[in-house]
């Protein structure tokens, strides 16, 4: 009998715990939309921020952080995809080989702090880039390669071995066995990580402080010239981010609406987040569904 | 025409060459990966290894005094470069954390394997993946506005410390060490369970006695990784810990932690100063620190594997 008793006081704290988790990460979103959502209007995305006012928007931050994102992504897939068929299609099981895992495995575990100084020494001072927003997108991607290489060599390495042979034997190089048969197999596996990797990165704060800067100077929408200095494309302006906008405004509060302003600019962000979230879920399954021709 | 089909055969075919192309490609990423990380060592190490070798801080002073102005010098005309608090900080509030998270994540992850495998593990597993993706800025904003004044109202003091950095830090890996303990639980043979109920245990006692015991180096693994996480974390932290360069006296004064006193002072200094230099040796220990958990972690993973 007290032993059965024992189950299920046991099952019963279980419960318990697990309600707690669901109850935290429910706070948490509430806290957040209902405070922030409140803030949140088409002026407020568009317009650019004000430092001792209030009454400022993120318009500047929202398209920077989307900018370094896709600059990001731009250097750090085709990276990470072919490392990932080195690893999985090519890498010998020696000394070397497990060499380069755990390199990976600590650039992974290095913390963001750490990356973003390496990245304002290497790219900001030493290349001379300053703080922009290709050395903040450089930085993003040493913080990001090693998650994403991980990703394809684990999708590659889930693809049966059967279909290898089957490339092989109509004749194709292994190169292009991987290319042409592996890949769009792994395919759905891949674009998640790809997708929830963004997500880690458009949230990414301490790598960049040091990167691409604090500020964020006006932008002159109307002149898409590369190499003018207000130029949104310009990729060696200082661009503050969403993220370090949010840090920054808490950390010095000089601005009088700062919390509302983080409050709102929080709730863009989760969203973003959760649209990351979810777009890599639909998009896998669809994938899914139209590589292999199911319903 | 004999001389085409001798030509052909000689000569390396298409496939030959694109497999030779795609290869070296791979290889050269590959490669890029391997110099990111070996430049973080060299520019991390030659810039923190500055404040000993350049500036003659003595190692064991920089670990244990407690006095940080490294602007300034003491008596003996040194650098007072003392990380003692800060590394006080950053443990307390690492180690603090994962004694909260740990109980929490390994609960829940029974939860989601053993107890409610199917309905519990469909909510449970989408929870902790956003709360995983939640951006550690949003965590610190939070902490800043609910957790420092509830610490202020419960416990008193100004409601920055490190008790409050724990609360933030508690959250932040929670999700991680959550599911890293699932694949843990996940990977005990199913057969154990079967033949611990068919001995008449119940599912408590299968789980206590059997489960949790095969999963131990997963579980271990899983605080561990935590823990490294937490160790790293630097603006979620430094939003609520007070920024204040001296030996905590309780939990709730303000401290300071390794990347707290980073974020801040970096943008502060002159490149090549004593203080900048004493910055770059708070990074290099952050990283020694990390490579530390990893070293863990693989010793463990192996362990496991006997």
């Amino acid at each position: 009998m007290n032993s059965k008793k024992w189950d299920k006081v046991a099952t019963g704290v279980l419960y318990f715990i697990a309600g707690i988790m669901i109850l935290i990460l429910a706070f948490l979103l509430i806290y957040i939309l209902v405070n922030g959502l409140p803030h949140v209007s088409w002026h407020f995305l568009t317009s650019s921020a004000k430092s001792f006012q209030s009454g400022g928007g993120i318009g500047v931050q929202l398209f920077n952080s989307f900018y370094l994102l896709f600059l990001a992504m731009l250097i750090s897939v085709p990276l990470s995809i072919g490392a990932g068929i080195y690893l999985s299609e090519y890498a010998r099981k020696n000394w070397l080989t497990s060499l380069i895992r755990s390199s990976i495995d600590i650039l992974s575990s290095l913390p963001s702090i750490v990356v973003g100084l390496f990245g304002f020494l290497v790219f900001s001072i030493q290349a001379g880039l300053g703080f922009s927003i290709l050395s903040g997108a450089l930085a993003l991607t040493v913080f990001n390669l090693p998650l994403l290489t991980r990703n394809v060599e684990e999708s590659l390495n889930t693809i049966s071995e059967s279909q290898r042979e089957a490339g092989l034997a109509l004749g194709l190089s292994k190169w292009e066995t991987v290319l042409r048969v592996v890949i769009p197999e792994a395919l759905p596996g891949i674009v998640t990580g790809m997708i929830l990797g963004a997500g880690r990165v458009f949230g990414e704060a301490a790598a960049l402080i040091y990167t691409a800067g604090q500020s964020a100077p006006p932008l002159d929408f109307a002149n898409w010239n590369p190499f003018y200095i207000a130029s949104p494309l310009n990729p060696l302006r200082p661009a503050e981010t969403l993220a370090v906008h949010i840090w920054k405004i808490n950390s010095e509060g000089i601005m009088p609406d700062a919390s509302q302003v983080s409050a709102g600019a929080s709730a863009v962000l989760i969203i973003a987040v959760l649209l990351f979230n979810f777009g890599a879920r639909y998009i896998s399954a669809r994938v899914y569904r139209r590589m292999t021709g199911g319903q | 025409m004999h001389d085409q089909i001798k030509e052909s055969l000689l000569k390396k075919s298409r496939a030959t060459r694109s497999e030779r192309r795609g290869k070296l490609i791979s290889l050269f990423c590959t490669a890029i990966i391997i110099l990111v990380v070996v430049s973080i060592f060299y520019f991390v190490a030659s810039k923190g290894l500055a404040t000993f070798f350049s500036n003659k801080v003595n190692v064991w002073d920089f670990l244990s005094k407690t006095v940080w102005n490294p602007g300034s010098t003491d008596s003996h005309g040194n650098p007072q470069a003392g990380a003692f608090p800060m590394i006080i900080g950053s443990f307390a509030v690492t180690l603090l954390s994962a004694i909260i998270a740990t109980p929490f994540a390994i609960a829940t992850a029974i939860f989601m394997t053993e107890i409610s495998p199917t309905k519990g593990y469909k909510i449970l597993q989408p929870v902790t993946e956003l709360l995983v993706g939640i951006p550690s800025v949003v965590y610190g904003f939070i902490g800043l506005s609910v957790v420092v004044p509830f610490v202020r109202h419960t416990f008193g003091g100004t409601g920055f410390g490190i008790l409050a950095g724990t609360f933030v830090l508690f959250v932040m890996i929670l999700p991680t060490v959550t599911s890293m303990s699932v694949d843990a639980l996940r990977a005990v043979p199913r057969y154990y369970r079967e033949a611990s109920l068919a001995l008449g245990a119940t599912r408590w006692q299968t789980i206590y006695k059997v489960v949790l015991r095969s999963a131990t180096p997963g579980l271990a693994t899983a605080v561990i990784f935590g823990m490294s996480r937490a160790f790293g974390e630097a603006l979620a932290v430094q939003m609520v810990i007070g920024n204040a360069a001296l030996l905590p006296h309780n939990l709730v004064s303000p401290a300071s932690t390794l990347t707290s006193v980073l974020t801040m002072g970096m943008g502060n200094t002159v490149m090549g100063s004593v203080s900048n230099n004493a910055l770059w040796s708070l990074a290099l220990l952050l990283l020694l620190m990390s490579l530390i958990f990893n070293l863990i972690i693989n010793r463990i993973a192996k362990k496991g594997e006997l």
